[in-house]
């Protein structure tokens, strides 16, 4: 790896905590990916991206602003890329997915909150994620009320957030509101940015993040196949990359692992024949946060989809290329990201329905239910999950957890004994 | 021709060998801080055809000489049914963990539920109230049968329900009826955790926690059900293990 220490100094990093951070990555990285038999040779790309992380990347981002481009953080699906892009700037997902920066974060926010908002606070507070600190925008969200509170608390003790209010209800008012906070984006990116949004511009960022769409839906749809041939992990970590990659780049890299993936379906190459196939349903995974997938995978099973922000709802759905005007791409972008079936909107039979059309298209075994602890709108939305797969006779384990690594055994008990159950 | 199955839990290492004729031998020990040694001494100078491990220790101990693993949700769905061959729901307190599994009339695993990463309401919990009470764990039980108003606790919590009991000693409450309160506890959590699987009838109720008088009276009466109680209760999933040894 190149040094990049004079970059992490210059964006105000903590060189020896991150160090820490960096040194802990290679090891588990090594025993979650790379220790697989057989893997497609085109995951080397995604390898390096990892490996990359805090490198490569932080450094074209670097050279992007020296141009006068924009630099947007955001922890949200809801947050729509293609105003980013449109403006001149580049979207990326903030690091929320690693036990770092608690003890920060706990002097600020509750013990009892979820590990994804605590994690973002603590990633900056203790100053070792270089993407924050590229940061000249933070858009929050007004999603859950662990994360709407969070924002205020951001804004006064550590960085300004800007916040977009998400409406509760799909109604026409909510459409209105919605429709209006991407409005209302736009021309906060235009004062960012410097730059007046115009429509070939917008179209062109349309068609660049429906394009890295295509490509995920490309790859999800081929994990249909009977062996998947791709393990759900690597799947998982592209999802997790598609946040903050160069989108060309990615979009390259994922068609070309599709081809070989096919070339793998037409051997019959992949999971094991037997394996049964588990979908993930629930809360993002946010990269380090590869526990569960882990588990699920070295016990057994195939993982076969992801019903998660880092996952399905990042690329179902694309945004209509065919709006003339601003006002008309504005509201075709309102109209995709309105379609999100995120746990936070009420009623959200949406995202019910989808889960059942999931685990019959993937043809699933059994799902496994992911719930980040304290996350109250995926905790408490499970009844209904739990109800509609019953009743199509698929099983379901429900498994609560964080960052931490204590449970790994209880955790790891269950999910054997499910495997066993659906096998 | 001998089988065997070894169940490597939190509190106790079990062991079960079955020869040609189904009759079972078993040897049960305290698990200790040096379960891997424990578990060597324990196999040295036998010999088997078959050798499945089972229990939060199964990983280690099929790294070292077992030839498989299953779980233990698998292993006391297996040794229920053998045991009692009615058995259609089963409720294991062992140590550190509480399971309810719901099996088919062909013995498979239908749907279970395990308490997580806390011990609330199981063996660990009852012998760490049982310390405060300055009772042996073997006697809390009959003592709490005993008592004649049992006192509402709270907290089901070890660390903290710890505390109640301590201040409910310092109110002067007689300790009879706080190990009744603490009894009654443990039972309303365990009744709803059987809830979710669905209670049908031939309930076997396994694990240490089963040999406790009290616990039989209080779920027998809760959940309206007669309990079946297998002889040997700390058996159940070595016994299981040591089946499916003899089954593969």
């Amino acid at each position: 790896m190149a040094d990049y220490c004079k970059m992490w100094e210059s964006l105000g990093i903590n060189l020896e905590a991150h160090d820490q951070l960096l040194n802990a990555i290679p090891p588990i990285y090594q025993q979650i990916f790379l220790d697989q038999i057989n893997r497609p040779q085109a995951m080397s790309y995604f390898d390096m991206v990892v490996m990359e992380i805090h490198g490569l990347r932080i450094q074209e981002l670097q050279e992007h602003k020296a141009k006068g481009g924009a630099v947007v953080g955001s922890f949200c699906v809801y947050v729509p890329e293609e105003i980013v892009l449109a403006a001149g700037g580049l979207n990326v997902g903030l690091c929320a997915g690693a036990e770092i920066g608690f003890d920060e974060a706990e002097k600020i926010l509750p013990r009892n909150l979820c590990p994804l908002i605590k994690s973002a606070f603590g990633f900056k507070m203790s100053r070792v994620c270089p993407y924050f600190e590229s940061c000249d925008l933070i858009v929050g969200e007004n999603t859950c009320d662990g994360k709407k509170k969070a924002w205020e608390i951001m804004t006064e003790d550590v960085v300004p957030v800007y916040t977009m209010d998400i409406p509760q209800v799909k109604s026409e008012k909510g459409k209105e509101l919605w429709l209006d906070e991407v409005k209302k984006f736009k021309e906060k990116m235009e004062e960012v940015s410097g730059k007046k949004i115009e429509v070939d511009e917008l179209a062109k960022a349309i068609k660049l993040v429906n394009d890295k769409r295509r490509a995920l839906q490309r790859l999800s749809n081929l994990r249909k196949n009977k062996p998947s041939p791709i393990s759900g992990r690597d799947a998982l970590l592209i999802e997790e990359i598609a946040f903050y990659d160069d989108n060309p780049r990615f979009i390259e890299k994922v068609n070309v692992l599709c081809d070989e993936l096919e070339e793998r379906i037409e051997k019959g190459e992949g999971s094991k024949k037997d394996a049964p196939r588990v979908m993930i349903s629930g809360c993002p995974m946010v990269i380090p946060n590869w526990k569960l997938p882990f588990i699920i995978e070295s016990s057994g099973a195939s993982l076969v989809c992801e019903e998660s922000c880092t996952g399905q709802r990042y690329f179902e759905d694309l945004v209509a290329e065919d709006g003339g005007s601003v006002g008309a791409q504005l509201e075709a972008i309102a109209d995709r990201y309105l379609k999100i079936d995120c746990s936070c909107f009420t009623p959200n039979q949406e995202r019910i329905d989808n889960i059942v059309k999931l685990a019959k298209e993937f043809e699933v075994d059994g799902v496994i239910y992911n719930v980040l602890q304290f996350c109250d709108p995926y905790a408490v939305e499970y009844r209904r999950v739990e109800k509609a797969l019953e009743k199509e006779g698929i099983s379901v384990l429900r498994i609560e957890t964080d960052y931490g690594q204590e449970d790994s055994g209880q955790i790891k008990t269950r999910v054997e004994a499910f495997v066993e159950m659906i096998s | 021709m001998k089988f065997a199955g070894i169940d490597v839990g939190s509190r106790t290492i079990a062991l079960a060998v079955l020869d040609e004729n189904d009759d079972m031998e078993y040897v049960i020990v305290d698990t200790g801080h040096q379960p891997l040694k424990i578990c060597k001494e324990l196999l040295r100078e036998r010999e088997f055809s078959g050798l499945i491990a089972t229990g939060y220790g199964r990983h280690m101990v099929h790294a070292e000489f077992a030839d498989d693993v299953i779980t233990e949700i698998k292993a006391f769905a297996l040794g229920a049914k053998a045991l009692h061959p009615s058995c259609r729901t089963i409720l294991d307190i062992g140590g550190q963990d509480t399971k309810a599994i719901s099996i088919d009339a062909d013995g498979g695993v239908k749907d279970f539920e395990m308490n997580d990463r806390c011990a609330a309401g199981t063996g660990k919990f009852l012998e760490v109230m049982a310390k405060a009470l300055s009772y042996e764990i073997e006697d809390i039980g009959g003592a709490a049968l005993s008592a004649p108003k049992p006192v509402k606790i709270n907290s089901m919590c070890t660390v903290f329900a710890e505390s109640e009991v301590t201040s409910l000693i310092a109110r002067g409450e007689a300790r009879e009826n706080i190990a009744l309160g603490l009894h009654q506890a443990i039972c309303e959590r365990t009744g709803s955790m059987l809830k979710r699987v669905g209670i049908v009838e031939g309930l076997v109720f396994a694990g240490g926690v089963a040999k406790n008088v009290c616990m039989q009276k209080l779920l027998k009466r809760k959940l309206g059900v007669n309990l079946l109680i297998p002889k040997e209760p700390q058996i159940v999933g070595a016994l299981g293990a040591a089946l499916y040894a003899k089954k593969s």
